[in-house]
């Protein structure tokens, strides 16, 4: 990569979502002002600009795809990006509408909608990743302006952006917050999921609910015989695990063996 | 393709609003003239759904409120909060006055949050002729940073009860994971005092811009909370004389589809309603207080009102209001507040309706024997508010003329849109939509 006096232009999309991830943007308050004598937002609907085929050099994609329109959408940003991040527990893996994945294909749509052929929605929603190569991707439900700043000023200043891969439990010490689990038992999966939050939950006096997604080398069956241990049935397990990412494979995976456990395949 | 006497367009994606809608206009082709004109704009919405109905089926009272946060990143409380109430009213709990009003200032920080977003960030850059805020603060910084400051102001009483201000984790049934420490509210006040004075600024300010006198009949519905402007408490009363409690809201709202369209509609006891800050206002300015209404009054606009062009307006008198109010609570927080009430398992049918910052949220529960919910129905602001915007669009374009050129259509059609400060990803959701029928 080679520096150069031109602005780099810069894409926010938006697939099914809830818009929460956009507002690590809108969020940054004079950092966004700052930002923007750094970047042009050439396409950012939520904000202003409208250029949706525009050729950028970062294309930040919130969402999950979850209909036809949404795969052509997603190729089209791919061809026209040097770069693709994908921002948010959505676009990273399908977000917490991805629980539709695991169910009878198509069963919810009609189930909901009186006219489901004209959703055009797909039976799964999915990860951008399963459509298009992305180049950086950052985790979180939402994800926050401080992971958006970093990703951007690595790229600008021609090196790799680093995405942490942490588990919460070590952010969660070094706040020296009192274990939640060891010394009250309540059910935290800060040992298998990404840091990046701040360890909000325990901070709170509750457990993590994995909004982070899974960390590196998660040690997912390892997490579920303890929350056993504490006396929680499969299914309450599997719903853990079955949740805001339940599109990440570690926790898919398990979520759907304690699931297997339940007698009455909750 | 000019012979067909109908012809639709769309324009692919609204600017500054939140989700995915987009404007579709039909033109009529006359045979004989050869003339083309617009005959409807519409507001379409291609928001993907997400089936939140399902995803909350089979799910306990906490994995609800976490689930229902995701429907939305901009009023993630408000659903949270509904949520709460929902289920705190099925197991029989009543809140302690402390624990209300922490909830109480949670709202005025979701208020604060979601209307500086909507006025400075997506709807002042149409009064002032700018493209976006960036343009704006290039020609304006002081008022650009005005606004974000007010703004960081509301994210910061979200963070303060719920760690961070999208998808807060402190909102539990009974109550609160954990509240703040004493520090952390002294610093909230000094904040709120510093931004006080930029917020009061807004009103005569929203005051002055030049809008349209149009005036439409709506009816304005919101809760009533007799003795305080109305956030999570209260009946849902109208103008035209409905009083009713939250359970009784689904036999007087009523949805429907219209042909050939995709939206889907409600009616209050048959009337086309607006809920939001200008609905709210129009019901409850009373009990506004004294400083804030000789504030309102030295504007010259006066409440009820039928123009919508007010709910600019009105959102900066509630920013200004929930600021004030936040403060007040805040310097008199009782002593001793424990952080949640125990409640025993819900069973049965949980609803609860809230003043989200865009209006009227109301939830309900069909809860198991073991309290997991069988069925969920939610009505989201947006989805009660979008006969009037179709009405408002459809009005508009009759005021603008036939002869009125397609760009200036679309402009003033936009304008109109942000106004309600739609929110597509809520109201998609639960919006139904209909198949597209070939006319027999």
């Amino acid at each position: 990569m080679t520096f150069s006096d031109q602005r780099w232009r810069v894409a926010v999309h938006k697939m099914g979502s809830c818009d929460g991830c956009q507002l690590a943007f809108l969020n940054m308050g004079a950092g966004l002002v700052l930002l923007s004598r750094r970047v042009d937002f050439v396409h950012f609907p939520e904000m202003g600009p409208v250029n949706p085929d525009a050729r950028v050099d970062i294309a930040f994609v919130e969402g999950s795809i979850g209909t036809a329109d949404d795969q052509e959408e997603i190729h089209r940003i791919r061809a026209n990006s040097r770069y693709l991040i994908t921002i948010g527990a959505c676009a990273t893996a399908g977000g917490i509408q991805a629980l539709r994945n695991g169910t009878r294909a198509g069963a919810w749509p009609s189930a909901i909608y009186p006219s489901p052929e004209y959703l055009n929605v797909l039976d799964r929603s999915t990860a951008v990743a399963e459509e298009v190569s992305v180049d950086l991707e950052l985790w979180g439900c939402p994800v926050n302006s401080r992971q958006i700043e970093e990703a951007l000023q690595s790229l600008l200043s021609g090196a790799a952006p680093r995405e942490e891969t942490d588990r919460v439990c070590l952010e969660c010490k070094r706040r020296q917050q009192i274990c939640v689990m060891v010394t009250k038992g309540t059910p935290c999966l800060g040992p298998v999921t990404r840091t990046g939050c701040g360890a909000i939950c325990p901070a709170f006096d509750r457990g993590c609910y994995g909004c982070y997604g899974p960390s590196e080398n998660p040690q997912t069956h390892l997490m579920g015989t303890r929350f056993a241990g504490l006396g929680l049935l499969p299914p309450e397990i599997a719903r853990r695990f079955l949740f805001i990412t339940s599109g990440a494979p570690a926790f898919g995976q398990e979520g759907n063996q304690w699931k297997k456990e339940d007698p009455h395949g909750q | 393709m000019d012979n067909d006497p109908v012809e639709t367009k769309r324009i692919p994606i609204i600017a500054r609003v939140e989700g995915k809608g987009s404007l579709e206009i039909t033109y009529r082709n006359d045979p004989q003239s050869l003339r083309k004109t617009i005959d409807q704009v519409r507001l379409r919405i291609f928001e993907p759904p997400r089936l939140f109905e399902k995803i909350l089926e089979g799910r306990e009272p906490q994995e609800v409120i976490d689930i229902v946060a995701r429907i939305c990143g901009i009023c993630p409380a408000a659903y949270q909060v509904t949520a709460a109430k929902a289920l705190e009213s099925a197991a029989g709990i009543s809140l302690s006055p402390g624990l209300q009003t922490f909830r109480r200032i949670l709202t005025c920080g979701e208020w604060i949050e979601s209307h500086s977003l909507h006025f400075h960030l997506l709807a002042a850059p149409d009064f002032l002729g700018y493209a976006d805020v960036l343009e704006w603060a290039k020609h304006d910084p002081e008022a650009v940073e005005a606004g974000f400051r007010i703004h960081a102001v509301g994210n910061g009483l979200l963070t303060l009860l719920g760690g961070r201000s999208v998808h807060p984790v402190g909102v539990r049934v009974g109550g609160f994971h954990r509240l703040p420490s004493r520090e952390a509210c002294q610093r909230m006040v000094e904040q709120i005092r510093e931004v006080l004075p930029l917020a009061t600024a807004l009103i005569p300010w929203a005051a002055g811009f030049d809008v349209p006198r149009t005036t439409r009949s709506f009816t304005s519905v919101s809760l009533r909370d007799p003795g305080h402007y109305p956030m999570n408490e209260g009946r849902i009363a109208s103008d035209r004389g409905l009083d009713i409690p939250p359970d009784q809201f689904e036999h007087h709202i009523r949805e429907f589809q219209v042909p050939d369209s995709t939206a889907f509609y409600s009616l209050m006891d048959g009337e086309i309603a607006l809920v939001g800050p200008l609905a709210r206002l129009n019901l409850n300015s009373r009990w506004l207080p004294p400083d804030l209404l000789d504030i309102v009054e030295k504007t010259g606009v006066t409440f009820p009102s039928a123009n919508l062009w007010h709910g600019f307006l009105a959102r900066a008198i509630e920013i200004r209001y929930a600021l004030g109010e936040a403060l007040r609570l805040l310097s008199e927080l009782p002593q001793d507040v424990l952080p949640f009430v125990p409640a025993p398992p819900a069973t049965g049918v949980a609803i609860a309706a809230t003043e989200a910052p865009r209006g009227l949220l109301w939830h309900r529960y069909d809860l198991g024997e073991d309290g997991r919910v069988e069925k969920a129905r939610i009505i989201p602001p947006t989805s009660q508010n979008q006969s009037l915007i179709e009405e408002d669009l459809q009005q508009s374009l009759l005021e603008a003329g036939p002869g009125a050129p397609e760009e200036e259509i679309l402009r003033r059609s936009e304008r109109i849109v942000r106004n309600y400060d739609p929110c597509i990803s809520c109201a998609t959701h639960f919006l139904k939509l209909t198949r597209k029928e070939t006319p027999p």
